[in-house]
């Protein structure tokens, strides 16, 4: 295996001046500019972020989302004026957005769940959130197993689903345990104590390692997935977020004055409650998480393992019945072929 | 317990532009997205189309500032064949798994016609393999080596006058599998007036003929000028070198002659640097795209419109790949019922025929036995009939033995009784008359 000297060049593109000046261009071939090219295809065609947001009704859901993304994205501030009642239901909304920091655009997609949880019998209440995962998933199966497939398949799954778990300080109830059970085989699960204000900081560490016992005997797998891990770098860092999970978070829209300066925050009685202040919620690990470091690694945990996982099943349901979805032209056949092969010693 | 999915905004309805009120930190996602990359590190394949000892083997390792393995290929291939060799190289952060493909033998045969074949062979192999892997139930494309050609250069001789047919033919067949970036090689050949011309004549001739190289992206505006600049100067015309001679008082590419030096990387000598440029600097990520997008998409739709999948049929009704491949596997297993059917009647009859087969030869062998026998028993009783003559003779020999021994016997006894015997015998003569008579005549 050949490797040439490299000598980072500081300015990658040389001039384009007719004579070879000063620079010492032996060594340098020039390989790592491949990553800008990426970078500015990259900015090009865009990102697309579908994230989801699961719980009880009051939970500052909505509230939650329009913080992380510092505008007015979800649903509620979407139709000001639509009369918020317990749905009968469990209805799913998404509503999409574009946009854009710093020149790099995105299409984020947030997807409301309202009415979860919130009947009586909440029996089946993850199945409409089930099916409409599994929906994303056939409808991005179907455009890529086309002939005349688009260049760049819209991508509607869910990539991240962030569970709401409400701040009793106890430890997950039943419903909890089996939405996260469901849905951690499907798509990438992110609980967080909502409106966690309410819990002291000794209530919220009690809290939250019964919440990850609970998890853990009932063989839960959240995000990040132990499994995923890749090398050790990746297993340090995600280490350090499993050692915290699940955030413990407060959500506004809020702006108040606190030692002259304006801070997101909700204003009681007894003092500001700084949002972005990682000493009284962890809103900021949050953001950071999804946002910052993660994103990208969510997207691919969702098209490489989740996407894959289902498209395994879906075609290998579709070749035992002979019917439904079938894109294994070529493996189907090559299983029959054999079956003729060995019927023909006869 | 009814359930109700609400409707998904389509796209071009209910997209807002929003403004951010400060800031949320998507736009380290570039980054995000280039550190997976670097960490998985990125293929890049290259085809030097060219013939024998035109400088493909010097020109890969100019390029990469490195010397790959490899014997100059000897001129006496009797076919084209293709040979690829892989190296991982690094810089800095960026590891890079490079193919090179060399086409070994291309322009030595007498008859050249079927040049072209193992290279679009091999370019296809790469896409089926691909596709191949994309078809399976369990794959893993993100971890798979990405053998698809990412660039053809296509090698011209420095002649002067034109493209020989040889390369406009293979050029022809190369331009919608593969991206085709032409160069000239051993450009220090030719004089800078007639360069010109030559690459004039070159671009005017593949015009013409309607062949597609690979046009240097000009959508993005940081890139856009210095495509536009440099595909100006297409195709490039190359000098490759890997000693290097001093110049002045440093050590550069260059190649020696008595009327001077050749320096590789002075614009004013050669293309090398420009090539180096839209190849590696500016383009790489774009020719992978591509190659991804276009000719690996058009090498699938023909590939699986071949085996006969459809998307819509002539009357416009959406065809899912599900009902097609239905159909096609319900008439596969049809026919395949209908073999298994025509063997099982050939199996069939086979066995009827060998055994009518066998009881004509038993047939005949029972004829045969019969025959045999009667045959042996005609020959018995011959045998036996003889036998019985044979007896009967010896019984009268033994009879007639008998007699005469008496007769010794009576005659040696009574001789005298001969004349009487005589005169006994004679006499009954005698008294017969018409026994006289013979005698009387006497």
């Amino acid at each position: 295996m050949a490797e040439p000297q490299s000598k980072p060049d500081p300015d990658p593109e040389p001039k384009t001046e007719a004579t070879v000046t000063g620079q010492d261009l032996f060594g340098y071939v020039g390989i790592e500019s491949v990553l800008d090219q990426m970078k500015r295809k990259a900015v090009k065609t865009g990102f697309e972020f579908n994230i989801m947001v699961v719980g009880q009704s009051g939970l500052g859901k909505s509230t939650l989302v329009n913080t992380l993304f510092k505008s007015k994205v979800s649903r509620k501030s979407c139709n000001p004026s639509f009369e918020e009642g317990i749905s009968k239901t469990v209805n799913l909304q998404s509503i999409s957005h574009v946009i854009e920091e710093k020149g790099v655009k995105m299409k984020l997609t947030v997807i409301d769940t309202p009415g979860f949880g919130d009947q009586i019998n909440n029996l089946n209440c993850w199945e409409p959130i089930m099916k409409y995962i599994n929906e994303q998933y056939e409808k991005y199966l179907k455009e890529e197993i086309n002939i005349n497939r688009k260049r760049k398949i819209p991508d509607t799954r869910v990539h991240c689903c962030v569970y709401f778990v409400p701040p009793t300080g106890h430890c997950l109830r039943p419903l909890d345990l089996e939405f996260m059970k469901r849905l951690g085989k499907v798509v990438s699960v992110v609980p967080v104590i909502a409106k966690s204000d309410t819990l002291t900081l000794d209530e919220r560490q009690r809290f939250k390692e019964r919440i990850r016992q609970d998890l853990w005997t009932n063989g839960i797998k959240v995000y990040p997935q132990k499994e995923y891990d890749e090398d050790a770098e990746d297993r340090i860092l995600n280490d350090k977020i499993r050692e915290k999970i699940p955030f413990a978070v407060v959500g506004t829209d809020k702006e108040h004055q606190v030692n002259g300066k304006n801070v997101l925050g909700r204003k009681t009685n007894w003092g500001v409650i700084e949002v972005e202040n990682v000493a009284h919620c962890e809103f900021a690990n949050l953001r950071d998480l999804l946002i910052r470091s993660h994103l990208q690694d969510l997207k691919d945990v969702t098209h490489n393992i989740h996407y894959e996982t289902y498209r395994v099943r879906r075609l290998n349901e579709s070749n035992l019945n002979g019917i439904g979805l079938s894109a294994s032209p070529l493996a189907s056949m090559n299983g029959t072929a054999v079956r003729k092969e060995s019927e023909s010693n006869l | 317990m009814s359930v109700a999915v609400g409707s998904k905004p389509s796209q071009s309805e209910d997209l807002r532009n929003l403004t951010l009120s400060g800031h949320v930190g998507f736009d380290s996602l570039p980054d995000q997205l280039v550190n997976k990359s670097t960490t998985q590190g990125f293929c890049f394949n290259i085809l030097c189309v060219g013939e024998t000892g035109i400088g493909k083997s010097t020109l890969m390792d100019t390029l990469f500032n490195t010397k790959f393995e490899g014997d100059p290929a000897s001129h006496n291939e009797p076919g084209v064949r293709l040979k690829a060799q892989s190296y991982e190289l690094q810089e800095s952060n960026v590891r890079l798994k490079l193919t090179t493909v060399d086409t070994v033998g291309f322009g030595d045969q007498i008859n050249k016609e079927d040049s072209y074949k193992p290279i679009v062979e091999y370019i296809d192999a790469q896409f089926e393999a691909y596709l191949q892997e994309e078809l399976k139930i369990k794959r893993s494309l993100f971890n798979y080596h990405d053998s698809r050609i990412h660039a053809c250069l296509y090698f011209i001789a420095p002649t002067g006058h034109s493209l020989k047919s040889l390369d406009l033919v293979t050029m022809k067949k190369l331009d919608s599998k593969v991206n085709i970036i032409p160069i000239i090689a051993k450009a220090d050949t030719i004089a800078k007036n007639e360069l010109h011309k030559f690459k004039s004549k070159i671009m005017s001739e593949l015009v013409s003929n309607g062949v597609q190289i690979y046009q240097f992206p000009t959508d993005e505006e940081t890139v856009a000028e210095i495509n536009a600049t440099m595909s100006v100067h297409l195709p490039f015309a190359v000098v490759g070198s890997t000693e290097e001679v001093k110049i002045g008082n440093k050590m550069a590419k260059a190649r020696q002659y008595p009327w001077g030096v050749v320096q590789v990387e002075n614009e004013n000598h050669c293309d090398f640097v420009k090539l180096r440029e839209m190849l590696i600097r500016v383009n790489m990520e774009d020719l992978r795209e591509q190659t991804h997008s276009r000719h690996y998409e058009l090498y699938r739709r023909c590939k699986l419109e071949e085996m006969g999948f459809k998307d819509t049929d002539p009357d416009c009704k959406p065809f899912s790949l599900q009902e097609t491949y239905e159909a096609k596997r319900n008439e596969f297993l049809g026919e395949l019922q209908k073999k298994e059917e025509e063997m099982r009647q050939m199996f069939v009859m086979r066995v009827k025929e060998k055994e009518t087969e066998l009881k004509e030869a038993e047939k005949e062998l029972h004829e045969k036995f019969d025959r045999l026998k009667k045959t042996h028993q005609d020959e018995k009783k011959k045998l036996e009939d003889k036998k019985k003559e044979i007896e009967d003779e010896v019984g009268a020999f033994s009879k007639k033995k008998a007699a005469v021994q008496l007769l010794q016997a009576q005659q040696a006894g009574s001789q005298s009784t001969k004349k009487d015997k005589d005169k006994k015998k004679f006499l009954p003569f005698l008294k017969h008359p018409k026994t006289w008579r013979p005698l009387l005549t006497l």
